[in-house]
């Protein structure tokens, strides 16, 4: 699937749901799916500064695909990683640069978070388009 | 005597819904709501006399000034100072600290120098001093604090010393709610000829401080965190004191001449008063205070009291729910995590329930570390709230648990 069907799949799964505590609920399973990151990688280096709560990413870039692990300490926040996820790993870094990442307002993601939380999700894509740009550079 | 629906109905935004369900506003550590006296006042201002103050000839300066003017008088007779020299408004508690710590440190403080703070203080009563120490080579000095949320007083007789030129610490824990022993902490560092400031951030809203009978150099508080508008505060200082600080900004009003070769300063309060003040913000805490007043403070602090002791029974009910701050005194502060589930989880899905608490480190970030966490869920209550919403919080909780059980 490409980067926009997955993001349909899940503004079309989010559309289900009228009730934000159902939309959680939704949230708080797909944490449950995230690819957890190795917890040797639970260090410093791949703490994803600007969230309330930490989140660790890490990529591995193998024939020009990057795909991520990560891990939060917080549920709901394991939930919207695993959403980025969803949708950004296993990519190519010119794929990842340049997805137009819309299902996080179409599903209400940025509204329902507040000002700082919302930055913990916009430092979250920020960093995962990094390591998109890094690897990019790296292979020219 | 209002009862407290008639309470109520005086803060207009208590009655809004969020997310379709009634507001539970249980973060009144961060702001409080105001009454539609301090709205209204705040609307009057601007409709009807606004103009700088202590400038013009005109009607309308001299109606703001004098509006403006009064304001002071009313914070002095709030927290019963002296003389309304005494009281200078600034933009809040942050400024208050951040102006004295300058100024003190200028007057004061040389290497080798002492200030005393506790471990229990907001990033607004560290930094600062901290700022201080390293521009004037001094050395900040933290009084411990137990599992209680209690600070160690026998500790804190130990860091005085003839090198300690100041103590500043908070009238309450902003991230607990523990009262300090502030009568205690001021007297003990009296008989040592050492001036004492209280952060009085989250302690003026909660009953009656009197400067004069308390005796502290210095007190602070911000005007949002008792009913009053955002951007106004209140640095009082004892004459004595204020006569022999230098004033931290340079500016209009706060002078007498300036020539370029030298200025001379106008004197108390205006001295420490440069620019255009917030006069609106001024004029809406006096409608604030006189707000409390008619309450009445004695009645706050029961209400307030009753509140915490239901809260605090309500929540030990929950099974792994711990409260973080458990001495017997303390303002309506309940903080606390449940077992295995983190703060951010539990605040978002309590605010999609309508109920507004504050998650994270609260700003102090030194109370976190010395439990080990990385915050807490913190229900900060007052007079306004009642014991139907604790019980709306407690059932937040139990749904929080189930979700991510």
């Amino acid at each position: 699937m490409t980067i926009n069907e997955i993001q349909n799949k899940i503004v079309d799964e989010f559309s289900l749901f009228d009730d934000w505590m159902d939309k959680y609920n939704l949230l708080i399973d797909l944490g449950k799916e995230l690819p957890v990151v190795d917890p040797k990688f639970k260090v410093k280096d791949y703490l994803i500064e600007g969230c309330q709560s930490k989140v660790w990413l890490h990529p591995e870039y193998n024939n020009n695909i990057i795909s991520f692990t990560a891990d939060s300490d917080a549920i709901i926040t394991k939930g919207i990683v695993a959403l980025l996820i969803k949708v950004l790993s296993n990519r190519t870094p010119e794929e990842i640069l340049s997805a137009d990442l819309y299902f996080i307002e179409k599903i209400g993601l940025r509204q329902n978070l507040s000002p700082t939380r919302s930055n913990g999700l916009l430092s979250m894509v920020r960093q995962i388009k990094l390591y998109a740009m890094a690897y990019n550079a790296i292979k020219k | 005597m209002k009862n407290i629906e008639e309470i109520r109905a005086d803060f207009p935004i208590l009655s809004r819904k969020v997310y379709n369900k009634p507001l539970v506003y249980f973060d009144n550590g961060a702001t409080t709501q105001k009454p539609k006296s301090v709205i209204d006042t705040l609307n009057e201002v601007y409709t009807s006399y606004n103009a700088n103050i202590h400038r013009g000839v005109h009607y309308l300066s001299d109606a703001s000034s004098e509006a403006y003017e009064n304001a002071r008088e009313k914070v002095r007779l709030f927290i019963n100072a002296a003389k309304k020299e005494e009281i200078l408004f600034t933009s809040g508690t942050t400024g208050s600290i951040n102006s004295l710590a300058f100024s003190f440190g200028e007057r004061y403080i040389n290497k080798g120098d002492e200030i005393v703070i506790s471990h229990l203080e907001h990033h607004a009563n560290i930094v600062p001093w901290q700022m201080m120490c390293s521009r004037k080579g001094a050395v900040l000095k933290v009084i411990p604090i137990n599992r209680d949320g209690e600070i160690n007083f026998n500790e804190y007789l130990n860091l005085l010393s003839s090198k300690t030129k100041l103590v500043s610490v908070a009238q309450a824990s902003n991230a607990l709610g523990t009262l300090l022993p502030i009568k205690e902490i001021t007297e003990a560092a009296h008989s040592m000829n050492i001036p004492v400031l209280i952060d009085g951030a989250q302690g003026i809203q909660h009953g009656v401080t009197d400067m004069q009978k308390m005796d502290f150099d210095f007190y602070v508080f911000s005007g949002h965190k008792i009913y009053g508008p955002t951007g106004i505060g209140v640095l009082y200082g004892k004459e004595k004191w204020l006569s022999e600080l230098p004033p931290y900004q340079g500016g209009g009003d706060m002078v007498d001449k300036v020539t370029f070769e030298k200025t001379t300063y106008n004197e108390l309060p205006f001295k420490f008063e440069a620019g255009t003040m917030n006069y609106p913000g001024a004029i809406g805490l006096s409608a604030a205070l006189d707000y409390v007043l008619d309450i009445g403070r004695e009645q706050i602090a029961t209400m307030e009291n009753d509140l915490l002791v239901y809260a605090t029974e309500r929540l030990s009910e929950i099974n792994g729910l711990t409260i973080y701050g458990n001495t017997s005194k303390k303002i309506s502060t309940v903080s606390f995590l449940l077992n295995g589930i983190h703060q951010y989880d539990t605040g978002m899905i309590l605010d999609k329930m309508g109920i507004a608490v504050r998650t994270g480190t609260h700003c102090a970030q030194p109370v976190m570390e010395y439990f080990s966490i990385d915050g807490t869920v913190r229900a900060s209550l007052c007079f306004y709230n009642t014991k139907g919403e604790i019980d709306s919080l407690a059932e937040g909780i139990k749904k929080v648990k189930s979700m991510f059980a």
